[in-house]
Formats: structure tokens, sequence, C-alpha cells
């Protein structure tokens, strides 16, 4: 099952010349961009591993390709995305977040059913990759 | 690309022999630039530089001239420079070098990354220093991406000889050698006038003829930074032109007194009475 998070996530995965655009824009808007990674590909997962610092005095997006290739190098099986963190008075959250990389084969999830007093049902997602531990899950 | 080099032209004083290698470059690249738009050559010619000289001869200026003068003709994509010393580039532990580099390279990219005092990342009698992994990386990232970023070092003619002689990968990577001469008196002159205009200051004739002897008496005491130097002598003078304004409370102010520096406020100096100019 393909995994859909953040922004542009109806669309194909991003090439690298357009993820490159994409960068170009944020850092124009003089966003900071920074790397995330994960094996835990539930949707409520929102501790995903800083891969480095964020950057903030970057200037071209070459040095956030670059870095995108030693986080998919260090990381060739983990979801990896690109988050743009807007500092400004009064927004200081993201504005941009996009899958920038995807396991081969993603396993999906499973929907359980847990039987609660007088046959209520209570439903929870759970991702098969954490079945297995970390690190061994793609 | 024309403007840049113009301002180079116009803003700077002396330095003929810089002006004429920094346009003898320029001209290397646009007729590359050319050649490749009619499809003769598609490989970037190299653009690492290094600029010797003494300390205040302009080469963090002519640097960021470099940089604009790069980004006119297309060779980096954004045209900052990021000036850098040993400090920035290694670390105090191991494991501490590599990432902080990268963070600079990062922060370089697209624009002219300087680095001063370069010779300062070899230190050849501590075989366990952290500067040769700096260099290292450095190498790399000049020798694989080289559309991303230019590097030029810059430090002390002799004994950035000795950097590159240690460092032959390093030599072989640089192409251009650019000698910053000293300044000659005029020139200084030249410049502490400039920089007065910037900062509106007026000098009268006794104040320049003042300025004049200072500075030959400068050139030669010890630690003689060229137009730092100058630069030095001409903020103690308007330190010491506010103090005589300030003694004076009481009587009017004009314009005229703001902006003027006189003899006096100059050869208070120390220099005139055989001390050093500068303690540092």
């Amino acid at each position: 099952m393909r995994l859909t998070q953040g922004t542009f996530s109806y669309l194909p995965d991003l090439s690298d010349a357009q993820i490159r655009a994409q960068v170009e824009y944020c850092l124009q808007q003089g966003w900071a961009v920074s790397l995330e990674y994960t094996d835990d590909p539930h949707p409520r997962n929102t501790y995903w591993e800083m891969y480095g610092n964020p950057m903030f005095d970057l200037k071209d997006a070459a040095g956030l390709m670059a870095e995108l290739d030693a986080c998919r190098k260090t990381f060739p099986g983990h979801y990896i995305k690109l988050n743009a963190f807007d500092s400004t008075q009064g927004w200081e959250s993201l504005r941009l977040s996009f899958l920038v990389q995807r396991p081969r084969t993603e396993t999906g999830f499973g929907l359980t059913r847990a039987e609660r007093e007088g046959r209520r049902i209570a439903y929870t997602t759970h991702a098969y990759a954490t079945d297995r531990a970390e690190g061994e899950r793609y | 690309m024309r403007d840049a080099l113009d301002a180079l032209e116009r803003e700077l004083v002396g330095l003929a022999p810089v002006k004429t290698r920094v346009r003898e470059i320029a001209a290397l690249l646009l007729v590359e630039k050319l050649r490749r738009q009619v499809g003769l050559q598609a490989e970037t010619p190299p653009l690492h530089m290094s600029f010797t000289g003494n300390p205040g001869t302009g080469k963090t200026t002519v640097a960021m001239k470099m940089a604009s003068i790069l980004h006119g003709l297309g060779y980096v994509r954004k045209g900052h420079l990021v000036a850098v010393t040993r400090d920035d580039l290694v670390g105090q532990y191991i494991g501490h070098t590599a990432p902080k580099t990268k963070e600079v390279l990062k922060r370089a990219m697209g624009g002219v990354l300087f680095i001063d005092e370069a010779y300062y990342l070899y230190r050849p009698e501590n075989e366990r220093d952290y500067g040769q992994e700096a260099i290292e990386i450095l190498l790399q990232v000049m020798e694989n991406q080289r559309d991303d970023l230019v590097v030029i070092f810059a430090g002390y003619r002799d004994r950035m000889e000795r950097f590159f002689g240690s460092n032959p990968g390093m030599a072989s990577r640089v192409a251009h050698h650019i000698d910053f001469p000293d300044y000659d008196e005029a020139e200084l002159f030249e410049i502490a006038t400039r920089m007065l205009e910037r900062m509106h200051y007026a000098l009268d004739a006794d104040a320049a003829q003042a300025l004049r002897e200072y500075i030959a008496l400068r050139r030669q005491q010890p630690r003689f930074a060229n137009a730092r130097s100058v630069r030095n002598a001409l903020d103690r003078g308007r330190l010491r032109q506010a103090k005589r304004l300030f003694e004076r409370r009481g009587e009017p102010l004009t314009a005229a007194d703001l902006t003027a520096i006189r003899a006096e406020d100059i050869r208070a100096s120390r220099v005139f009475r055989g001390g050093a100019g500068e303690t540092h």
C-alpha cells in the first residue's frame, strides 16, 4: 500500500529535479529545510528521526541535495521526508513537507478490532512493518 | 558582470596586478561560456583560486567582487560569499570535523567559500591534527561539485606557498593564483580619504598633511596591516574628534564642526611619539 503523507501526497513521487525546484522555492521564501527519516509508517507517528540539523543558513538547493544523497545512502530502505520550516512570527511552523524516499515494498496497514463491553467494537490501524524490530522492517 | 568589473576598477585603489588578473579570469570565463554555447567544450573550467598577500590588502573585498563576477557569468548560482577560518572547519574532537566542514560547505553551495589563513588547516607538527580531515573533505567537494561552489584560499604569500607545497592535491586543484601587493603611501592616503568620505568626515589641509606623515611613519612600524591599519587610525581619529567636541561643552556645534577632523586629532597618535600605532 502506497503511503500518502504531506504535500503532493496524491501526485506520483517527485523526481530529483522536481525536489530541487521545490527546495529552491522554499529557500526563496526564507524557510529552513531539513530531512527526517523513519521506518514506522503509521500516519500518527510524528516522531521521525532528524537527519542532521535543519539547514537554516542554506542559500542553494545543492546543499540539501548532497545531504539527501547521503541520507539515502545511509537509509536505503526507510521513508525520508523533507520539511520546510517558516520561522516568521505568527507562522513558526512547517509550511511544506513531503516524502522524498519510500521503501521499495510498502507492507501497508491492518485493521485491528478490539471487543469492548456491551458488544462495542474499537478499531485501530496497525502497520505490519512494526511487527519486526526497528532497523529490520524494510 | 561588466558592472562588477567596473566596480572593482572604481572602488579599489591601486592593486593594478590584481585587477589585470581578475580581468583575465573574467575574460577567460566569458570566452569559455561562448565556446560552450557553440558546443565546443562542456567541462567547467577550474575556478578555485588562491589570494596571497599581506593583511589589509583587500583580499576579502576582491573575493566578494569575484563572487558577483562569477555570479554574473553564471558560474555560481547564488553569488554569495561565505568567509571562514580554521575554527569554522576543524572540530575539537574525533568525529567533530566532518560534520562541521560539511555544514560550512552546505552553506557555501551556490556561492564562493573564502577560507582565510588557509595554511592553518594543515599542521604538520601535529600528526593527529584534525585539519587534514577538513582538507580531504574540501578536496573531495572541490573536485566532485565544481558546479556548486568555488573555493578561494587566502593568506600570507610565503605560508600559502608552504601550504600548497605540502598539499600537492590542493595545489593542483587551484587554478588561479593572485598576488596582492602592498599599497604605497599615496594609495593608502587615497584609501583614507575615500573611507572618510564614506563616513562623512572631511580633512582640512593641515589634517591631510598630518595623515600623510602618519601613514609614512606607521608603514615603517611592525604589524602594519595596510588598509586595515589606516581604518583603525581613522577610527581613533574620530574618537579624539568626539572627545575634543565633547570637551567644548556649552558652545554651539555646527555641521562643519561635526564633520571636520583636524590635524591635532591625528597628531595625538602615539605613532608620532615613536610608539606603536596599535596595541594588539
